[in-house]
């Protein structure tokens, strides 16, 4: 390899969000002909900083280098003239489109101005041909799979011969087989002298494929490394963040749980293409922390126990009887709820008032005909408002135009409302402040305290340390180990979901 | 698969085959050159009107104003022409770029505040047909030796057939559209942002741009329309066209073009317009119905033509599902 040159670089880059600040002060440096790798957990930043980097968000401070020349792109079609090409997490093609013309949207081979369909179906063969893909690219694209989808959408990036290539967790949909594909794909690039950036969870393909490692996590970057110099123990300490000490010590006080009556067991239950024979208890009163990577499983447990997928093997008891769960309404019942992990879509109505997502839960399990008396709603709002230290001026502005951190709290209010016995939080601090981080850990033990069982993941380790009275590490959809105790700290933690 | 997508296509064809058959067969002098050509000279505002509606619609939009864009047009024309004694050719070198400007506006108001083109166009509607009425409420008449020339012009059929100016113009319009829309990077743009805009801002389409062009490509081809209009009729007045766009739209929608965007073929609402027209010179033939069946008859095959897309769509969606969980 000759001495790496600098293509692209970010310098000091800020991206702001109305209560969120997405990105700040980030440096990133691609060089030609390296594959680097940008790392970190959900809501670190990785997506944003792509996004900025494309053209497809507005920066809000910072600068851009393209070739050492101080450049901006408006939109992602200016910087994709310039060379930078991204394929997207989620498929962003057109399915009403042929895979010809997916492949060659704005850049269709054309005479006298007229597209030539022809020679631009042979070119699409042809380059499908590198991914060893031969499939007819005169058929809507929709017809064709997700994998397939997604070696389009890089083929699209290759054809349009980039400097810059930006893979947005490219192989979360395919089989091995097909990542394989993509990596020779993505070395013979490499020695074209393209600077790929490669964004993935899978931190086996990592170290498989990438020449350098930039770390982000809450927004900020946490350094760059080589990928050789890197072990792995230590790039998951920088992905999960050190600042454990002093959070842990607080964590004696509330590990001596006391040996209640087990609420929820889990006994070798199995989702089928998600998860295989996890088996959990979760005492009453007592919280318990699901850790692992993204894709480790913690998110398909919380939807297993709350019915919303189906199980295909073990059993599932609670309160000392079998439960059976069709369907996350049978969980409710039950006196099971779960606050999601995707709190814009699956969480809020943002147009609603803060009231009135408040009482959505309580309101459905009441039925539609038993109205809920406007007064007695103000009661309760107010009386979460209060207890939640909601910020907020009154009951009934838009939770929209909440940030982060209160929004998260008034969804916990809603499920505190209907007062459940078994709370699920699926990244209850997920891109919310650091304030408000603390103030849920606080909540969390003293729902704990009250007699509430929780069953929470989280990325953020050192949280889960303060309040879990158990730990319950996942790797590849199965328990590595539980931890409790002295054992419970983030390094033993950190060490289980590297090592399994 | 590929049959699938045509499948809309070939069945508007085949109707429009198997009336005219029908026709043929019962009516002497249906199957004839005249009646065909007639076909296309008595419908040729409309089929320029349906060819932009088209666009629109590929685009994932819709266009309420052509309708009052024609009388607008033809209100103009009648003006400048017949009061201020301009030559036509003047006029309509005046109202057609007027008309690109009136649709370039609804489509900025559409792009950059993201307003439902049916709300903004019928806003487009109701402002076209009261500045056509404020005009003039009375009809005006058109007397200029130019409009008998292009009366008077065109190409004798053996069979009485007779292709008009205003058939002419409606090939030439057709043969644009289709280019534009099949053979340039604006038409697989149109395509891309009727798929998925988002998806296509990201792949680098100027959507603003493209938008912005398309409303203004339907208000020129409403001008053009309205312009044949006058040439049909002699006249322009401010009620011309009332509902019209309804009609564009039905025949694009008979014509295979799906409304929520993305998918459809030019030829396919040429196909939609005739086959409305044959419906109608069916009952003319038979003389003993109300031509309030045609409407009737158009109704049913809306009817049967959205619920066919949509079966088709849930079709395609299926057979993805099956591909992508074959996957994993």
């Amino acid at each position: 390899m000759t001495t790496p040159s600098l293509v692209l670089e970010l310098k000091q880059v800020c991206k702001h969000f109305p209560g969120v600040k997405a990105l700040q002060n980030v440096d990133l440096r691609l060089f030609a002909g390296e594959v680097h790798a940008l790392l970190g957990e959900n809501g670190a930043g990785k997506s944003t900083l792509i996004k900025v980097m494309t053209g497809a968000l507005a920066k809000s401070s910072g600068d851009i280098y393209f070739n050492g020349q101080q450049c901006h792109f408006a939109s992602p079609a200016a910087a994709q003239r310039a060379g930078i090409s991204t394929v997207y997490q989620e498929v962003n093609l057109l399915p009403n489109l042929s895979v010809a013309q997916n492949l060659f949207l704005g850049h269709e081979p054309r005479r006298f101005g007229l597209i030539q369909h022809k020679k631009m179906q042979q070119q699409a063969q042809q380059l499908l041909l590198r991914f060893k893909l031969n499939i007819d690219v005169t058929a809507p694209l929709a017809q064709y799979s997700v994998a397939v989808q997604q070696l389009i959408a890089i083929a699209r990036g290759v054809a349009m011969s980039a400097k810059v290539l930006v893979l947005d967790e490219p192989t979360a949909s395919l089989d091995s087989s097909e990542v394989q594909m993509l990596f020779d794909v993505m070395r013979q690039l490499r020695e074209q002298g393209v600077a790929i950036v490669f964004i993935t969870h899978f931190l086996e393909q990592v170290y498989q494929i990438s020449d350098r490692i930039t770390v982000l996590r809450n927004g900020s970057k946490v350094g760059e490394y080589l990928t050789a110099d890197l072990p792995r123990s230590q790039l998951i300490e920088a992905m999960l963040g050190k600042e454990l000490q002093q959070l842990t010590q607080q964590q004696a006080a509330t590990a001596v749980a006391k040996q209640a009556e087990p609420l929820l067991v889990l006994q070798q239950i199995s989702v089928k293409g998600s998860l295989s024979d996890i088996s959990l208890t979760v005492a009453k009163g007592q919280a318990v922390g699901l850790a692992g990577l993204l894709g480790s499983g913690r998110t398909e447990v919380c939807r297993a126990v709350y019915g919303v997928d189906v199980l295909s093997g073990g059993e599932i008891q609670f309160g000392g009887k079998t439960l059976i769960l069709q369907q996350p309404a049978d969980a409710i019942k039950a006196g099971i709820a779960l606050c999601p992990e995707e709190r814009k879509t699956e969480g809020i109505i943002g147009p609603l008032s803060i009231r009135e997502n408040i009482m959505l839960a309580l309101q459905a399990r009441r039925g539609w005909w038993r109205y809920l008396p406007v007064k007695q709603q103000q009661q309760l709002a107010a009386f979460y408002i209060d207890k939640l230290q909601i910020a907020t001026p009154d009951a009934d502005k838009p939770i929209e135009q909440l940030s982060g951190g209160n929004q998260q709290k008034v969804i916990l209010a809603r499920w505190l409302a209907i007062n459940p016995q078994l709370l699920i939080l699926d990244e209850p601090t997920r891109g919310i402040d650091i304030g408000a981080h603390a103030e849920i850990v606080l909540l969390i033990k003293s729902l704990c305290q009250q007699g509430m069982s929780l069953l929470v993941t989280s990325s953020e380790l050192e949280e889960l340390v303060a309040f879990a009275g158990k730990v319950v590490v996942l790797r590849d959809r199965q328990k590595v180990t539980e931890l409790s105790g002295d054992n419970m700290t983030a390094q033993h933690i950190m060490q289980a979901i590297a090592e399994g | 698969m590929m049959s699938l997508r045509y499948l809309p296509l070939w069945i508007t064809a085949a109707l429009l085959c198997l009336l005219f058959g029908i026709g043929g067969w019962q009516f002497d002098g249906f199957a004839s050159l005249a009646v065909v050509s007639n076909l296309f000279s008595d419908n040729a505002f409309l089929l320029i009107v349906a060819l932009g509606m088209t666009l629109v619609i590929i685009s994932g939009g819709i266009d309420l104003s052509v309708g009052a864009v024609i009388a607008l047009s033809g209100v103009a024309a009648g003006l400048l022409i017949s009061q201020y004694q301009w030559h036509p050719l003047l006029a309509f070198a005046l109202i057609v770029p007027a008309a690109a400007l009136f649709g370039a506006l609804m489509g900025v108001l559409i792009h950059v505040y993201k307003l439902q083109p049916f709300i903004v166009t019928l806003a487009g509607m109701f402002l076209a047909r009261g500045l056509a009425t404020t005009l003039s409420e009375e009809s005006i008449a058109i007397d200029h030796s130019f409009y008998d020339a292009v009366a008077e012009f065109g190409i004798a059929l053996p069979g009485g057939g007779w292709i008009g100016s205003s058939t002419l113009i409606f090939m030439v319009v057709l043969v644009l559209v289709i280019m534009l829309m099949h053979y340039s990077r604006f038409g697989a743009c149109v395509y891309a942002i009727g798929g998925n805009s988002q998806s296509a801002q990201l792949m680098g389409v100027p959507v603003a741009s493209t938008t912005i062009a398309i409303y203004a490509l339907s208000s020129v081809l409403a001008a053009l329309a309205g312009i044949v209009f006058t040439f049909y009729t002699f006249s322009g007045y401010a009620l011309a066209g009332v509902g019209m766009e309804l009609d564009a739209i039905a025949a694009v929608v008979i014509g295979g073009t799906l409304l929520t965007g993305g998918s459809g073929f030019v030829i396919g609402t040429v196909l939609g317009v005739l086959l409305m027209g044959v419906i109608q010179t069916y009952i003319i033939f038979d003389g003993s119905l109300s031509s309030w069946w045609t409407k009737i008859v158009i109704g049913l095959l809306l009817f049967g033509f959205i619920v066919l897309q949509k079966v088709l769509s849930r079709r395609t969606a299926l057979t993805a599902a099956a591909g992508s969980t074959a996957h994993g």
